[in-house]
């Protein structure tokens, strides 16, 4: 059978080139690899070798030729059992076979598909936190507690659950959120790794490809910046590359955000960082009840999850429902106090600033509602949407930076939705926008504190 | 110095091996002892046609390149084929892993997973083995504990060692063989990987697939040590320096470094010496070697060539291999026409498997 040569694409881009050169004439016999000619695109002279074997039967474009269109018929090579001259060479439309742009066939490079003909998914009702009881024992806790409790409990529940990560066995985690893990399960299933975060990510998200359910703890997650590439490239992204074959249920947590004068290294919020990629599930909670039941259900969950806690919260005690199983619900916020006048979205450590703000506000005539958003990612909008419906203002408490955060999308998705709910501007409260500074005192100016949420809830209730 | 470790800890920990019984060349001592596997007849024949699967295979794949059928990025195998079909024959595959980076098609194919659905994915269509949304550089088969297809240089280092623990966790008795290149081996999440690796014990066999050039950076341009067998020496674990053009040394080698493994005996580092006779991918200027060199290797070193010269020794005809290549055409014409005329994915598959759970 005759062996249509046709001109390549070198590139993803090229379109066309010119055949500089003919390195065989008709007649000669070729193998796999020879070089069968030179041709040139707008980048590079490339070498275009022969794959089959045979003889050069006809040269249909001559040399020289430019602008030469990309699956043009060049040359027609003869097979093993067939006479070189013996080849018809095809008409000459039907050699300047240029790549068409069918749909459905896949010639072009980048074409845009028709954003109406497709049906996105359309957003469920979220589920709700499942009922307390009555007469359910309330216990206090401390958010440190909650964690390990949450992670205790699901190692019980399943043998593929294990933690691993820097100083969380023997030492019992720099923070001491894994205080007795090691006794209780031991060194199979408590791990300590060396200080090496790109390679214990890579080999968390390994063993949960391989089946297993790891918690990796960060010391704190301004280190998982060193393996941020795991966790996108490899954790997020993973299942939808395979067509939805490949599983990964690791959990990556450890505190976030800003500590207590550890300088600007050790201070940043990176939710907005990680909210921002599909294929994760990001959960910032505030107090120990959502701390153990959104860490057990990301546990569970059968994707990856990027669990944000706050090291200044971990000593705070808060009361959490003594029930067998406390499992919340991935992608609800909380109302944390109801209000009718200012709606203070936040979440993380910036809730209990919005608290005490809604606190005084309440002494000053304005009743806030405060919405703990939870999780970050998937971010439940219909609770932020549905309580600016009720208050017509809303402010965001966001303990990170201003641009590009979690608030700005908050006030993106009320401009595109909720814009006709609106009585004044929608107003975020967040840090100074620079790294955090050592100083005490400018370390306490960069940070959010309530009296900044008060003042934004008066301006957009008109009373200042 | 013997690391200390508490009783409590030592479990997990424990170092490979005592002071002083440090294999790091014994492997490589076993290796030199006898360094051809000696194949059945039937074995030999099963290494040819795997071996010529993948390069027409990819010689097809490049076609289809040329022709705008296949889009992105495209790496192809062509030079490689004896380091796979060496290593992947040896396997249990009822209980172990591999995982490899961009340059994957070939490693697939070893598996015996059906051409068309590799080939379909190349092109973006629906059978493609990932449904067409994960492209050349990121295929996947759990069915076969292939997982991928990894396209961040050295990422599949990590994710192995990963792979490796689950096995011992799992007690299951499987090893992960984690492939990466002589460009990957610069990486310093593999280094980090040894280590972690050594220190735990874990069954992983890390083949430096070493085909001379990462991109158009050879080796010596790139690395201060390279020998790339010798780079576990930090981690105690033994390297293994192994022609990576003879399908037989490298099944050889497998032999020997799964053994090791499977003994308990914790990772083993193999470096697999070949040559990649096409460009890095399909746009390459191939302006950073000569075609002399190029062509040495195709005439001399040529993985394929090599088995048919021990074929004809082992008395197999001339015409037996010739009807082998017409069928293994045949086969691949097939896959190409069926990743050529098979649908795009629905547009609702934009999507799909971004997350498994709904929230």
């Amino acid at each position: 059978m005759a062996i249509e040569l046709k001109m390549p694409a070198l590139s993803p881009t090229m379109e066309e080139g010119t055949l500089a050169k003919w390195l065989v004439k008709e007649g000669d016999t070729v193998s796999a690899g020879d070089v069968l000619a030179e041709i040139e695109t707008d980048k590079a002279t490339m070498e275009f070798e022969s794959i089959d074997e045979g003889t050069v039967g006809k040269i249909v474009i001559a040399e020289g030729t430019e602008g030469v269109k990309v699956g043009t018929v060049i040359a027609i090579l003869a097979g093993e059992d067939e006479d070189a001259s013996d080849i018809e060479v095809p008409a000459a439309e039907e050699s300047s076979d240029e790549v068409k742009d069918v749909p459905g066939e896949g010639k072009d490079v980048g074409r845009d598909g028709d954003p109406l003909d497709v049906d996105k998914p359309a957003s469920k009702p979220r589920a709700s936190d499942p009922e307390v009881p009555e007469g359910t024992n309330m216990v206090k806790l401390t958010v440190r507690e909650a964690l390990r409790d949450a992670m205790a409990e699901e190692m019980r529940l399943d043998d593929r659950v294990f933690v691993m990560g820097e100083e969380v066995a023997e030492y019992q985690g720099a923070y001491k959120v894994t205080q007795g893990l090691l006794d209780e399960f031991g060194p199979k299933r408590v791990i300590d790794t060396p200080i090496t975060e790109y390679g214990f990510a890579g080999i968390g998200t390994g063993a949960a490809m391989g089946g297993l359910r790891p918690v990796v703890e960060f010391m704190t997650f301004n280190f998982a910046m060193q393996a941020i590439d795991h966790i996108i490239n490899s954790a997020a992204k993973t299942n939808y590359m395979s067509g939805g074959q490949m599983r990964c249920p690791v959990v990556f947590r450890g505190p976030n955000g800003a500590a207590s004068r550890v300088g600007a290294q050790h201070s940043q919020n990176y939710g907005p960082w990680y909210a921002s990629v599909p294929g994760l599930i990001v959960i910032a909670p505030y107090d120990a009840s959502d701390a153990k039941g959104l860490l057990k259900a990301a546990i569970r969950s059968d994707d990856p999850v990027v669990f944000l806690e706050n090291e200044l919260v971990y000593g705070q005690s808060f009361e959490v429902a003594q029930l067998d199983d406390h499992v919340l619900p991935i992608g609800k916020a909380r109302i944390m106090r109801e209000g009718s006048d200012v709606t203070i979205v936040s979440y993380s450590i910036a809730v209990g600033v919005a608290l005490e703000a809604a606190a005084e506000l309440a002494e000053q005539g304005i009743e806030a509602e405060v919405i703990d958003l939870r999780t970050l990612r998937p971010l439940d909008t219909d609770t932020i949407l549905e309580s600016l419906a009720k208050t017509n203002r809303l402010v965001i408490a966001e303990e990170g930076w201003p641009t590009c955060s979690i608030a700005s999308e908050v006030v993106a998705v009320c401009m595109e939705q909720g814009f006709d709910h609106l009585d004044a501007p929608v107003l975020r409260v967040c840090n100074e926008d620079v790294p955090l500074p050592y100083a005490a005192n400018l370390e306490k100016m960069a940070l959010i504190d309530k009296d900044r949420v008060i003042a934004a809830c008066r301006k957009v209730t008109y009373k200042d | 110095m013997a690391k200390t470790s508490t009783s409590k800890s030592s479990e997990s920990t424990q170092p490979a091996t005592e002071e002083g019984a440090f294999p790091l060349h014994s492997l490589q001592d076993a290796l030199e002892k006898e360094k051809r596997f000696k194949p059945s007849d039937e074995q030999l024949m099963h290494f040819y046609e795997q071996m010529l699967l993948i390069r027409r295979f990819e010689e097809k794949a490049g076609q289809l390149y040329g022709l705008g059928l296949i889009g992105g990025f495209c790496h192809l195998y062509i030079g490689q084929e004896a380091v796979a079909i060496g290593l992947q024959s040896a396997l249990d595959n009822d209980r172990d892993s591999v995982i490899t980076g961009y340059r994957d098609h070939g490693h697939m194919l070893a598996y015996g997973i059906d051409p068309k659905v590799i080939m379909a994915e190349l092109t973006g269509r629906a059978a493609g083995i990932s449904k067409g949304k994960g492209g050349s550089m990121h295929m996947f088969s759990t069915e076969h504990k292939f997982y991928g297809g990894h396209g961040i240089v050295g990422a599949q280092v990590s994710l192995g060692g990963g792979l490796a623990f689950a096995h011992k966790y799992n007690e299951d008795g499987g090893l992960c063989l984690a492939y990466f290149g002589d460009g990957a081996a610069n990486q310093g999440q593999v280094y980090e990987t040894m280590n972690m690796a050594a220190l735990w014990n874990l069954p992983i066999v890390f083949v430096v697939e070493n085909n001379q050039y990462a991109m158009g950076t050879a080796v010596r341009r790139s690395s201060a040590e390279t020998e790339f067998y010798r780079r576990g020496t930090a981690f105690r674990i033994p390297g293994m320096d192994v022609n990576g053009m003879d399908v037989l040394e490298v099944r050889q080698a497998a032999e020997i470094a799964f053994k090791h493994v499977r003994e308990g005996n914790g990772p083993v580092l193999m470096e697999c010496n070949t040559y990649r006779y096409r460009g890095h991918s399909m746009s390459d200027p191939a302006k950073y070697r000569t075609r002399e060199e190029v062509q040495e290797q195709r005439e001399h070193h040529d993985p394929i060539e090599r088995v048919k010269k021990d074929l004809a020794a082992a008395g197999v005809e001339e015409d037996k291999l010739k009807e082998i290549d017409k069928g293994i055409r045949a086969t691949v014409g097939e896959a190409a026409d069926f990743a050529e005329k098979s649908p795009e994915p629905e547009a609702n598959e934009l999507y799909t498997d971004v997350l498994v759970g709904e929230y």
